[in-house]
């Protein structure tokens, strides 16, 4: 295939991506805009109000950046896992794997449709964060990498999960046991110096830390970590899951007997 | 020389719980031909059609598709083959039309120029009208015109059609025969497994047997129903008879008044058994095959064992 040829590939992958999620917004875009604005209600504004302020904002403002992220991280995961197991589990995984389509374009393909919904849900999300909270965002082009970037982490992770997934119980497993206890202990809620020692050397080991930081300083300008140090973290983490789900596709695992 | 539309060399496969589905399997399909490719349940036949089509790694031996490598020139072999696959293989929460265009852009065919294709062969499958339709809601026999409609979408060289009329209707069965035969007519080399014997009778030149993963027969249909040395034909009457008449050596046997079996060796004639018939003034209304011929040699080459029967003829 010529490189005009993979883009149409490309762009067919893409947008049969973002409409599978469109079509059932109900189920993908509405309940984090629901979580969302609970959590805002029951953490920011009720118990919130009792804690005062962290780096010098609200508890409420401070929450948001957080709070966004997750949402996107979630979503990214949730769009791609589900997308491509699905597809294993109706056999019309075959449709590309039989076509003369690399095996980087199908990649990129199911990845720019989970970063499509991060970005649709974390635009979203920032929507019902508004009605609470009146941040300013402190640095437009560091907001925007940490957004995109910390989509496509997650996309090709929910990738990667499920190509290796055998039954719809496997593409639960990582989410609720690893994916949600990382994000909860990433810094949501709280910020590390507020931690033990110990446990803020541990915290450091939590790769979303770096994530939920990095965002914060993009939309606030305060981080528990350095932004520079985060952006480096998360690219290389970008290149070892792309590197591993390549290899994943072209050695058909997962994916061919 | 002709090129070969596909060419394989003893392929094997042997799945990773150890299972070896494929022992060694050789075939050569002509381009432009109509071949069949049969076997028994679990002989191979769709390993090796995976194999072919990329949706299974092979564990050795060589494939060609018009003289293109799988191992080298892997993309070039995937955009000349078009599958039809056993099993459903879409997504049942797609429109139709969609499913087509979809497939057409994994190709590289701009959605415009997809478009066009999507309706040239929905039409000729009788699905434009179903085309806003979710593919969860056609019929099965709808649902394996689809298959036909996605795999020829790219327009591909080789059309390889596992079981394409199984749970068909005989109407629809008999539509796609005649699509079939059309676009094989038009030059598209067409690779057939089915259960139906007498479709690939009907269809097909040439004729690969697989079975425990090998291959115990391949040549040329006629060729092949040439063995068969003897024939029984139903031969029904116009008035009943109480008895059979003496037709000098022909095995007859009476099924009821109006209904005679009669075993003909291919060297005899029938012009031969009417004339005797008609000296007994017994008038033949018609007659038919009591058996598919390709079923009968195919249930005695099974009976009878396998690779021994090999006889290595190319057709």
């Amino acid at each position: 295939m010529n490189f005009s040829q993979q883009l149409i590939a490309f762009n067919t992958i893409m947008v049969r991506e973002f409409l599978r999620f469109i079509r059932i917004w109900i189920q993908t875009i509405i309940p984090p805009a629901i979580t969302v604005a609970l959590y805002f209600i029951i953490f920011g504004q009720l118990i919130g109000s009792q804690i005062g302020d962290i780096d010098g904002y609200r508890y409420m403002d401070y929450i948001v950046p957080g709070l966004i992220l997750m949402a996107v991280i979630t979503n990214s995961y949730a769009n791609v896992v589900s997308s491509f197991f699905s597809a294993k589990f109706h056999k019309s995984i075959e449709e590309m794997i039989i076509s003369p389509l690399p095996n980087y374009i199908i990649l990129a393909g199911y990845i720019s449709g989970g970063v499509a919904r991060g970005v649709t849900v974390g635009i979203t999300v920032t929507g019902v964060s508004m009605f609470f909270s009146d941040f300013q965002i402190h640095s437009l082009g560091i907001t925007l990498a940490v957004f995109v970037l910390t989509s496509i982490l997650f996309s090709t992770a929910g990738l990667i999960n499920a190509a290796y997934a055998r039954s719809f119980d496997d593409i639960t497993i990582i989410p609720t046991f690893v994916l949600t206890p990382l994000t909860y202990l990433g810094g949501i809620f709280y910020s590390i110096k507020m931690l033990p020692e110990f446990w803020q050397t541990v915290s450091q080991g939590n790769p979303i830390l770096y994530m939920i930081n990095a965002f914060r300083y993009g939309l606030l300008g305060v981080s528990d970590i350095n932004v520079t140090t985060a952006l480096i973290i998360i690219i290389a983490f970008i290149v070892i899951l792309f590197s591993f789900a390549l290899r994943m596709l072209n050695r058909g695992i997962g994916i061919k007997p | 020389m002709p090129t070969n539309a596909l060419t394989i060399k003893a392929l094997r496969k042997t799945y990773r719980n150890g299972t070896q589905a494929l022992c060694g399997v050789d075939l050569d399909v002509k381009e432009g031909d109509f071949f069949a490719l049969l076997g028994p349940n679990g002989a191979g036949k769709s390993t090796t059609i995976g194999i072919i089509s990329s949706l299974v790694n092979k564990t050795s031996g060589s494939v060609q598709v018009f003289g293109h490598d799988l191992d080298t020139e892997s993309a070039t072999v995937r955009s000349l083959i078009g599958l039809v696959p056993q099993e459903y293989n879409f997504n049942i929460f797609e429109p139709v039309g969609e499913i087509l265009i979809n497939q057409a852009g994994f190709y590289g065919i701009s959605r415009h120029e997809a478009s066009q294709r999507a309706e040239k062969y929905l039409r000729k499958l009788e699905l434009w009208d179903k085309r806003f339709d979710m593919a969860k809601e056609l019929s099965g026999g709808m649902k394996r015109r689809l298959m036909i409609a996605r795999a020829l979408v790219h327009e591909p060289k080789l059309l390889i059609l596992d079981e394409p009329t199984a749970g068909v209707d005989i109407e629809i069965r008999h539509s796609m025969w005649e699509f079939m035969r059309e676009i094989n007519a038009n030059g598209t080399t067409i690779i057939l497994t089915t259960h139906y014997l007498e479709e690939a009778e009907s269809l097909c030149n040439n004729i690969a047997i697989i079975n425990k993963g090998v291959t115990i027969e391949h040549t040329s249909m006629r060729t092949l129903l040439d063995r068969l040395h003897i024939e029984t034909f139903i031969l029904y009457l116009e008035e009943g008879i109480s008895e059979l008449p003496v037709c000098g050596d022909y095995q007859l046997r009476l099924i009821d008044g109006n209904t005679i079996e009669a075993d003909i060796a291919h060297s005899r004639s029938l012009n031969e058994l009417y004339q005797m018939l008609s000296d007994c003034n017994i008038k033949v209304l018609s007659m038919r095959n009591k058996t598919n011929r390709l079923e009968q040699l195919f249930v005695s080459m099974m009976r009878n064992g396998n690779a021994d029967n090999y006889r290595g003829g190319r057709a």
